[in-house]
This record gives structure tokens, C-alpha cells and sequence, in this order.
């Protein structure tokens, strides 16, 4: 499933163009993506949290010469999902629409 | 940031729509990537990143207060892989 698949689908459920539908998925996006940059965490309710780690220098080798190299360090984006998530994949529909309350 | 920080900024931004149109939109869009894994699918957006579903497999845990063995079931869990662009542009 790519952007424009989920556009289709956000815009039969919701009732609006194609095109505002894939307008807002970029905002979203983007709005991700400007936060992490910033070194801040996003948290999605209902999804997962974005964060961004800080990964130390390392001593790396290629593995293919066996030379050792110096890693920089660097700033990678991982994404826990939330429980709801896990649920939701796992077969657990009550819990992925929070119906269990 | 949270969701509802986002939306806020969201519909700011779009005139057309009011806060609560944007809170549906965005919610929308995350029930979509969400429905796609739940189906098997994975979610492909250039520039971003892609989710798939990683395989977990049984384990046995312990109960960590009575120290019972307890078999902890194979499951499914959501991954997200940054893509390249977005690697590059918060490691920037």
C-alpha cells in the first residue's frame, strides 16, 4: 500500500477529494518529520510514538575486508508501537477500537 | 508533540477545514496504515519511511513477582524502517 492508496481510502470514508486527502497525509508527514528533526518525539495516540535515538561512535569492521572503521555517531528514528496497535494486528479488535471500556 | 498538538497545527494551516474535520482526516489516515498491516499488507510512503509487521515467536517468560514459567505466544508486531530521506534529514 502506497500514499496514494491510503488517500483512496481516507477519502471514501471521509468524504473528501483524492487530492485534500493526500494534501493532509504530506501535512501529516511532514509535521513528523519537522519534529523529529528537532530532536522531539511524536506520540500518536492510538498508533505509536516516533522518537529519535542518539547512537554513540562505534568500532565497526566491514565485513567483507574485515578492515575496521570508526561509525559516527548519528540520530536514527525508531516507532514503538502502541498497545492498541499490537492488539489491532494480533487479532484483538476490541482492544484496537477501545471498545473494551 | 502529541496527536492533538498536530491537528491543531494541521488545521491552522488548512483554511477549508475546521478542527474537528482534521482530527477525522487524521485519524483516518492512521486507521488505514493500521488496517493494511492488520490484512498482511505493508505501508510503502516515499520519502518517509515504510511499516510491515514483524514475526515475534513463542518464548517462555517468567512472572517476574512468583517466578512462574509462562509461555509467552508468537505474535505480530508493527515495525517502522525510516526511509533514506528521512534518515538523512534527521541526521542533518
Amino acid at each position: 500500500m502506497r500514499k496514494a492508496d491510503i488517500a483512496g481510502e481516507v477519502s471514501e470514508k471521509v468524504g473528501i477529494s483524492k487530492r485534500d486527502a493526500e494534501e493532509i497525509i504530506d501535512l501529516v508527514l511532514d509535521t513528523i518529520k519537522a519534529r523529529l528533526k528537532s530532536g522531539e518525539q511524536v506520540k500518536i495516540a492510538r498508533f505509536g510514538n516516533f522518537i529519535v535515538r542518539n547512537k554513540r561512535p562505534r568500532k565497526g569492521r566491514n565485513p567483507r575486508t574485515g578492515e575496521e572503521i570508526g561509525i559516527t555517531p548519528r540520530k536514527v528514528v525508531t516507532f514503538r508501537a502502541s498497545h492498541v496497535f499490537k492488539g489491532y494486528v494480533n487479532g484483538q479488535e476490541g482492544i484496537a477500537r477501545g471498545l473494551e471500556q | 508533540m502529541t496527536k492533538a498538538d498536530m491537528i491543531e497545527k494541521i488545521s491552522e494551516k488548512v483554511n477549508s477545514l475546521t478542527a474537528r474535520e482534521t482530527e477525522i482526516i487524521v485519524n483516518s489516515i492512521f486507521d488505514s496504515i493500521k488496517d493494511a498491516l492488520a490484512r498482511g499488507d505493508k505501508v510503502e510512503i516515499r520519502g518517509f519511511g515504510s511499516f510491515r509487521l514483524r514475526d515475534r515467536r513463542m518464548r517462555v517468560g517468567r512472572n517476574p513477582k512468583t517466578g512462574v514459567q509462562v509461555n509467552v505466544p508468537a505474535k505480530k508486531v508493527p515495525f517502522f524502517k525510516a526511509g533514506k530521506e528521512l534518515k538523512e534529514f534527521v541526521d542533518s
